[in-house]
């Protein structure tokens, strides 16, 4: 919780030496509050004040980093509970489950299909983030060989090291601790010899115990134990546990500043069913959970929760948009055709991406209406006869084609009419509805 | 630290409504907490879902979906009582889409008829839906309001354009009204206002805040809900206490992802499993957010969906 800049006054050396840039200890605190400015201003704070100041700095959620380099995940950091009060800061990984009681063939199969997992949408590059070893024959060279094969063939994927047995996980780690993995997990039995392993190989640790009240409290004793990079399990397996857990787990921490249950959740969806699988997954994203584990990641599959991921973790009050501008599509020339659309990103993503399919290469004009998408800026009187003909006037386009022609989305035929007034001389063509429709409409133009 | 529960009180509660008749009613809502938190509120009713059929025959649907319905789709007779029988649909949603003037422009009379012979054909609930044309639907709307009485069907959608007739054919033949706005919770608000002031008991609305699909303005129609649902629980908002209604299946199966097959786009995979995961994140999220009556059309969707919703109860 956020101190006031009274309570904050109170930890200062209350000198006024001005040192920090402000006349008064209080003028200081006052803009400490405001976020204005940094403790390190002042050279005489003592350790105390850093500390409690600190701590009541702090995000609610702590955040924590699993693996490193460029495909490392970030978790927690999270404000709100609902996403119209605030963007969704940190999304939920998706890690799949590799059990070592593969087959060295179907174990590089899976860890495969994690590394061919990248899809391309809205402009962002999206896939399953982490990989579970799971160390199912609860035996120990299996599970080291298991850990092995999967660093070698995706060294750079963030892992979960899987196991009930603490010197299998001992055994285990020695080949990835210069990579940050997570532990699973810490038991109210071992939890003081998983500390340990997890503090020698600066890995982060996961707790776990059944329900909410047994978990704040072995989260607290594992804390003293030394060890602060936390992640969390309840021990919530059924969709209704996952759902109350994880509420009552982020609105300790958010609402009550209750440090013990201030990190991410990891929640395991793993089913028979993959659209039961599917379906308790969804509740994790939507509701709390930071990392979902999966047991198959089939392409539909990541498709799906990817795109449901990126929904929920928008930015409520901005919607995602692209710059205005005139962009080309392949290598347009003086003859291609010129297309118009909005700059949402989602409408500039699909069109330009049919467009690309067609292979024709065209020019795209993009008008800011304020990232909307076509028919609601239409509705919004942001896409209209004469913000068009204004626009295309001053893109300077002209000058790049040799014909005046446009191609306006088929959801707005209607203003062609106004559109050839405003835009003298200019040919105005209704192009299709759907995107989807494009490439057959383009390459049917060319072959005309 | 010393933990507690950290439990909400709240203030307001979801208008509790039930339709259809004879032993097979539907009850929805009643809440009064959030979406499926027992432990802090009571929550008698889990959300119930209605199955899609149409008045002709769905061309205009993607090939995996007019293939499950093969054989029956041909008259909406069959294609209910297959859902029915045979798919075990706790409800049915007709959509009237022959009526739309770009469509085969059906008369109202034509559109009661089909209304009229499913009523006789079926046991379970019905929803009544026009082609969401503001004009065709006031008069489609009010003829088969009339072939509905004494059936305590639902029926929708009423618009700002048009909810004046609809209204009054609804409370003339006793149904229960689905009163839709565009994904705005003032316009939400206000029209349920409007219905009140007619005269009609808030108490027999469902609110259509307009749904939309995964990947495709998914995000707004959720935080739309789950505000909605904030002001009728913790604000105790009692414009906003009717129980939601989400149209899931005709905003999910025209999209992209749910059409284009895998051979067109391989890094997409199965063509199948991709429209009805699609359809299944789509009604999840809408449950999440705090819809009670959900719309859908895959059968496999719809099975895993009750599936999570057992799970939640
Ligand atoms: C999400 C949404 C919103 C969001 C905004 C999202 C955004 N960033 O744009 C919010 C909630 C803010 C909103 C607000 C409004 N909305 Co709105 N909204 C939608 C919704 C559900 C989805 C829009 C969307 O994202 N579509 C996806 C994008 C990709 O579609 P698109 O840009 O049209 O692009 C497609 C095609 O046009 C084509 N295309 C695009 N460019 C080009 C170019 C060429 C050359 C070609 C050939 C094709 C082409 O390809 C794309 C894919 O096929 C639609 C209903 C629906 N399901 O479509 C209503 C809808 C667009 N909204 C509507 C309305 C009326 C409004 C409001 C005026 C009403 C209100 N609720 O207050 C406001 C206006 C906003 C304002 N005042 O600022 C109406 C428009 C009605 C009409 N025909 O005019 C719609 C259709 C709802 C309805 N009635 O069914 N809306
Ligand atoms: S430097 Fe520290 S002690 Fe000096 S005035 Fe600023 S806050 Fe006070």
């Amino acid at each position: 919780m956020a101190l006031s800049g009274v309570e904050i006054f109170k930890l200062l050396p209350k000198t006024n030496c001005k040192k920090c840039g402000f006349p008064t200890c209080l003028a200081f605190a006052m803009k400490l509050a405001q976020r204005q400015a940094s403790l390190d201003a002042c050279p005489d704070v003592s350790e105390e004040a850093k500390r409690i100041l600190g701590e009541a700095s702090a995000p609610p959620i702590k955040a924590i980093a699993i693996g490193n380099g460029e495909k490392a995940v970030k978790l927690g950091e999270e404000t709100v509970l609902f996403r119209h009060e605030k963007k969704f800061v940190n999304p939920c990984a998706f890690a799949l489950s590799i059990k070592d009681t593969l087959s060295s063939e179907e174990l590089k199969n899976k860890v495969k299909a994690v590394l061919d997992s990248e899809i391309e949408r809205v402009g962002q590059r999206l896939r399953a983030d982490m990989i579970l070893a799971d160390n199912e024959s609860g035996d120990s060279g299996k599970f080291e060989s298991a850990v092995k094969q999967i660093i070698q063939d995706a060294p750079n994927i963030p892992l979960i090291l899987k196991s009930q047995s603490p010197s299998n996980i001992e055994t285990a780690i020695k080949y990835c601790s210069d990579k940050r993995p997570l532990i699973y997990t810490a038991t109210n039995d071992n939890y003081e010899v998983m500390a340990k392993i997890a503090r020698d190989n600066n890995a982060v640790l996961c707790v776990y115990a059944e329900g909410t009240e047994a978990l704040s409290s072995l989260a607290e004793k594992v804390k003293s134990a030394g060890m602060d990079d936390i992640i969390l399990d309840s021990g919530a397996r059924k969709a209704k546990d996952m759902l109350e857990h994880y509420t009552q787990i982020r609105r300790a921490a958010i609402k009550k500043s209750f440090k013990p249950l201030g990190y991410p959740v990891i929640s395991f969806a793993e089913r028979e069913d993959p659209m039961h699988e599917i379906a308790l997954a969804s509740i994790g994203v939507t509701k709390y959970a930071s990392i979902i584990v999966l047991s198959s990641i089939e392409k539909w599959k990541m498709l799906a929760l990817l795109t449901q991921r990126q929904n929920i973790y928008t930015d409520p009050q901005v919607p995602m948009q692209v710059e205005q501008k005139i962009y080309k599509v392949g290598e347009p020339t003086q003859k291609s055709p010129l297309l118009i659309t909005t700059n949402f990103s989602l409408t500039y993503f699909i069109v330009q991406g049919e467009v690309e399919n067609s292979k024709v290469p065209s020019w795209l004009a993009v008008m800011d209406v304020e990232g909307l998408s076509v028919l609601t800026a239409w509705a919004a009187g942001k896409f209209t006869a004469s913000k068009i003909s204004e626009f295309i006037k001053e893109s300077g386009v002209e000058k790049n084609i040799a014909h005046k022609e446009l191609i306006i989305p088929g959801y707005v035929a209607i203003l062609s009419g106004a559109l050839e007034d405003k835009l003298e001389g200019w040919k105005i063509t209704v192009g299709p509805r759907e995107a989807n429709a494009l490439p057959s409409f383009l390459k049917a133009r060319t072959t005309n | 630290m010393s933990y507690v529960v950290p439990k909400e009180t709240y203030s307001g509660k979801v208008y509790t409504l039930q339709f259809g008749s004879g032993n097979k009613t539907i009850t929805v809502g009643g809440e009064n907490a959030l979406p499926f938190l027992t432990f802090e509120g009571v929550i008698p009713h889990k959300p119930a879902i209605a199955i899609e059929i149409q008045d002709t025959p769905p061309a205009d649907w993607p090939e995996t979906l007019q293939k499950v319905f093969e054989g029956v789709s041909g008259d909406p007779i069959g294609w209910a009582k297959y859902c029915q029988d045979t798919l075990k649909a706790e409800a049915i949603a007709l959509r009237l889409i022959s009526t739309h003037p770009d469509r085969e422009n059906r008369s109202p009379g034509e559109a009661a008829k089909t209304v009229k012979d499913v009523l006789d054909a079926i046991t379970v609930p019905l929803i009544i839906l026009g082609s969401n044309h503001v004009e065709k639907d006031s008069q489609v709307l009010v003829a088969t309001a009339e072939v509905a009485k004494g059936k305590n069907s639902v029926i929708g959608k009423a618009q700002e354009g048009n909810y004046k007739t609809i209204a009054a054919a609804a409370m003339a033949n006793d149904l229960k009204l689905i009163a839709m706005s565009e994904l705005d919770i003032n316009l939400c608000k206000q029209l349920n206002i409007l219905l009140s002031q007619l005269g009609f008991d808030k108490e027999k609305i469902l609110t259509d805040p307009m749904c939309s699909a995964l990947g495709y303005g998914l995000e707004y129609t959720y935080s739309v809900m789950e505000r909605i649902r904030a002001a009728a629980i913790t604000q105790n908002d009692p414009t906003m206490q009717p129980p939601i209604i989400a149209d899931i299946g005709m905003y999910v199966w025209k999209i992209k992802e749910t059409v284009v097959s895998e051979v067109e786009l391989p890094h997409w995979g199965s063509t199948v499993e991709r429209g009805i995961a699609w359809e299944v994140i789509t009604a999840v999220s809408m449950i999440m957010a705090g819809a009670e009556l959900l719309i859908m059309r895959h059968p496999k969707a719809v099975e895993g969906v009750k599936k999570v919703i057992e799970e939640l109860a």
